[in-house]
C-alpha cells in the first residue's frame, strides 16, 4: 500500500464516520441541519479520496456526470413542491439503483472481456446480489414513481394467478442468480444468464408494484429504500470497499425500520410487505356493505362549526391526504393561531401513514410554519382525546375510522387508529360522503357527537377562519 | 484475501447493526428527511461509479459509468438540497 492508497483509505474511514455521525443527529430536530452537514461533507471526502485512485487516468467524462447530474439534482429539490417529496423519494431509489446495478454490469463486462481468469464465486455472489436487487428497484421505484404522479392508475391492478406468477417468476431470477455464482464466470453461456437475470429482474420490479394500491405506498418506499441500500452494499462487496458497505447498510437498515413501522401502523403482517403481496386485501370487499342505511350523519354550517371552534379550550387537529391534495395547510395553521389568539389550546395528531410517505404529513404541516412542538404522534396524544372539546378531522378518513377497534369484520380491524370519536365533539371536513383510500365506510360520522362539514378543505377553512375572526 | 469476505460481512453486520439503534430514535417527526438523507447518502455507488467512468476502459466503461456517475450524483445533490429544504422548515413555537 502505497501513501496514495493509504490516503484514500483513510478518506473512506472519515466519510463512514461522518455518515453515522450526520445520522445520529437526525434523533433531535435541533441538531438534524448540522448533523446532515457533516454527512455531506463526508460524502465530498469520499468523493475527493475516490478521484486520487491511480486507475483513473482522465477526467473529461466524471466532469461531465458530476455536472450533469449536480444540475438534475439541484433542479429537481429546488423547485419540487412538498406535496411531491414522496414522488422525488421513489424516483431517487430508482437513480440510485440504476447507479449501482449500471456499476455492476461495468464491473461485470470489464472483467470478462479484459482479465482472462474470470471472477471468483464469491465475487460473482457480490455482483449477482448487486445486478439483481438494482435491476429490480430500478422498475419498482420507477412503477411507484408513476402511480404517485398520477400517470399510472394508482387503483391496485391485479389478475388471475398474480401471486403464483410473480413468485414464479422470481424463483427464476434466484434459479439464475445460483447457477451464476456455481458455473465459472468463463463458460460462453455465462453472460446469456447474466443479462437475462438483469431482465428478469427488471419485470419482477414491475409486477411486485403492479398489486399495490396507493394507500400502501409509505410500506412500498419504504422497502425500496431498503433495497435500493442493499443495492449499494453489494457494490461495496463486489468493489470491496467498505465505505460503500456501511452506507449501504445504514440505508438498507433505515428502509426496513421504516417499513416495519408502516406496516405495523397499518396492522399488516411484515410477511406480506415482503412479498409484495399486499395491495389485494384493500379492496374493501364485503365489509363495505354493511352501509349507512338506516343511520343518518349530520351536517354542520361553517358558522355553527366556527362558533365550536372559537369557544373550545382544547383543540386536536386531524389532518390527511386530503389536506394536502387541497394545499389546505396554511389555512389550517390560520385557523390554529385564530384559535390560540382566543385562548384555546391546539394540537395536531399526525398518524404514522398520514401522506404518501413515513413522515410526509409532518412536513407539509412544517411549510405552513407549524411549529413542530404542537406536532403530536399517534401514541403521545390518543390520550388527550377525551379531554378535547373538538377533534378537527381535516381529509382523513381511515385513521380515524372506529371499526378499526370494534368491528371484526371490517378489513382495517386491529389497525391502530386516531381515538377522534373520544373527543366531546367532531367536525369533520369533507368533499362527499364518498369513502376514503380504503373504500371502507367510516362509523364515526354516524357518532351522535360528529357533524360534517362538506366542502373543499381550502375554501372550508378560509371560511372557517373568517368566521372565527368575527366571532 | 481469504480472509475479506468475511471481514466484509463483519463491517456489513455492524454498520447494519450501529444503523438499527441510530434510526430506531430517530422520531416519526424526521421520517421524511431521514428517508431523504439515507438516500442522499447511498448515492455513496457515485465512489464505484467515478473509476468506471475515469479508467479510459473502453467505449462500453465509460458510457455505463458516466451514467451511473450522472445518476448517483443526481442522489446525492438533490437528496442532500431536498433534505436541508425540509430541515430548515422545522421550528419550534418559541423561536418565532
Amino acid at each position: 500500500m502505497d501513501a496514495r492508497d493509504i490516503f484514500i483509505q483513510i478518506s473512506y474511514l472519515v466519510a463512514s464516520v461522518l455518515f453515522i455521525l450526520g445520522l445520529k443527529g437526525m434523533t433531535a430536530p435541533d441538531k438534524a441541519r448540522g448533523g446532515m452537514g457533516l454527512a455531506a461533507l463526508g460524502m465530498l471526502v469520499a468523493v475527493i479520496g475516490t478521484l486520487l485512485n491511480a486507475q483513473i487516468i482522465g477526467f473529461t467524462w466524471i466532469i461531465v456526470g458530476l455536472v450533469a447530474g449536480s444540475a438534475i439534482g439541484a433542479a429537481i429539490s429546488i423547485w419540487m413542491p412538498m406535496t411531491a417529496v414522496p414522488q422525488r423519494t421513489a424516483i431517487s431509489h430508482a437513480f440510485g439503483a440504476l447507479a449501482a446495478t449500471l456499476v455492476g454490469i461495468e464491473h461485470y463486462h470489464y472483467h470478462l472481456a479484459q482479465l482472462q481468469e474470470g471472477l471468483s464465486h464469491v465475487e460473482m455472489a457480490a455482483l449477482g446480489f448487486e445486478v439483481m436487487f438494482g435491476s429490480l428497484t430500478i422498475t419498482g421505484s420507477f412503477m411507484a414513481f408513476g402511480k404517485l404522479q398520477g400517470f399510472i392508475p394508482s387503483a391496485p391492478m391485479t389478475y388471475k394467478f398474480q401471486n403464483q406468477s410473480n413468485i414464479g417468476l422470481f424463483c427464476v431470477a434466484v434459479l439464475l442468480f445460483i447457477t451464476l455464482v456455481v458455473v465459472p464466470s468463463t463458460a460462453a453461456i455465462h453472460p446469456v444468464l447474466f443479462y437475462l437475470m438483469v431482465v428478469v429482474g427488471i419485470v419482477v420490479g414491475v409486477l411486485i408494484v403492479l398489486p399495490i394500491g396507493g394507500a400502501d405506498m409509505p410500506v412500498v418506499i419504504s422497502l425500496l429504500n431498503s433495497y435500493a441500500g442493499l443495492a449499494s452494499s453489494a457494490t461495496g462487496f463486489a468493489l470491496q470497499n467498505n465505505v460503500l458497505i456501511i452506507a449501504g447498510a445504514l440505508d438498507g437498515a433505515s428502509g426496513f425500520i421504516l417499513s416495519i413501522l408502516m406496516s405495523r401502523a397499518m396492522n399488516r403482517s411484515f410477511g406480506n410487505v415482503l412479498f409484495g403481496a399486499f395491495g389485494g386485501a384493500a379492496a374493501g370487499g364485503p365489509a363495505a356493505a354493511q352501509s349507512s342505511e338506516g343511520r343518518t350523519v349530520r351536517s354542520i354550517t361553517v358558522d355553527d362549526a366556527a362558533i365550536q371552534l372559537a369557544y373550545a379550550r382544547h383543540v386536536i387537529v386531524i389532518p390527511g391526504y386530503g389536506m394536502a391534495v387541497a394545499h389546505a395547510q396554511h389555512e389550517v395553521r390560520e385557523l390554529a393561531e385564530q384559535i390560540e389568539e382566543r385562548g384555546g389550546e391546539v394540537k395536531f395528531a399526525i398518524h404514522p401513514v398520514a401522506g404518501r410517505m413515513p413522515g410526509h404529513m409532518n412536513v407539509l404541516l412544517a411549510e405552513a410554519d407549524v411549529p413542530y412542538d404542537k406536532l403530536c404522534e399517534m401514541d403521545d396524544i390518543n390520550g388527550e382525546f377525551p379531554r378535547a372539546d373538538v377533534a378537527l378531522v381535516i381529509g382523513a378518513n381511515d385513521v380515524v375510522n372506529p371499526a378499526a377497534r370494534t368491528d371484526p369484520s371490517s378489513p382495517i380491524h386491529g389497525m391502530p387508529i386516531l381515538n377522534a370519536d373520544q373527543a366531546q365533539s367532531i367536525i369533520v371536513l369533507k368533499r362527499s360522503m364518498n369513502p376514503g383510500f380504503a373504500g371502507i365506510e367510516n362509523a364515526l360520522f354516524y357518532n351522535p357527537k360528529c357533524a360534517l362539514l362538506f366542502g373543499d378543505a381550502k375554501s372550508s377553512l378560509a371560511k372557517l377562519v373568517a368566521a372565527v375572526k368575527a366571532a | 484475501m481469504a480472509n475479506t469476505p468475511f471481514l466484509e460481512m463483519y463491517v456489513f453486520l455492524l454498520a447494519g447493526f450501529l444503523g438499527y439503534q441510530i434510526i430506531t430514535r430517530v422520531p416519526a417527526l424526521l421520517h421524511t428527511p431521514l428517508m431523504s438523507a439515507t438516500n442522499a447518502i447511498s448515492g455513496i455507488s457515485l465512489v464505484g461509479s467515478l473509476v468506471a467512468a475515469g479508467a479510459g476502459r473502453g467505449a462500453v466503461s465509460t458510457t455505463l459509468g458516466v451514467l451511473a456517475v450522472t445518476a448517483a450524483t443526481i442522489n446525492v445533490v438533490g437528496g442532500f438540497m431536498i433534505t436541508d429544504r425540509m430541515l430548515k422548515m422545522f421550528k419550534r413555537q418559541n423561536k418565532k
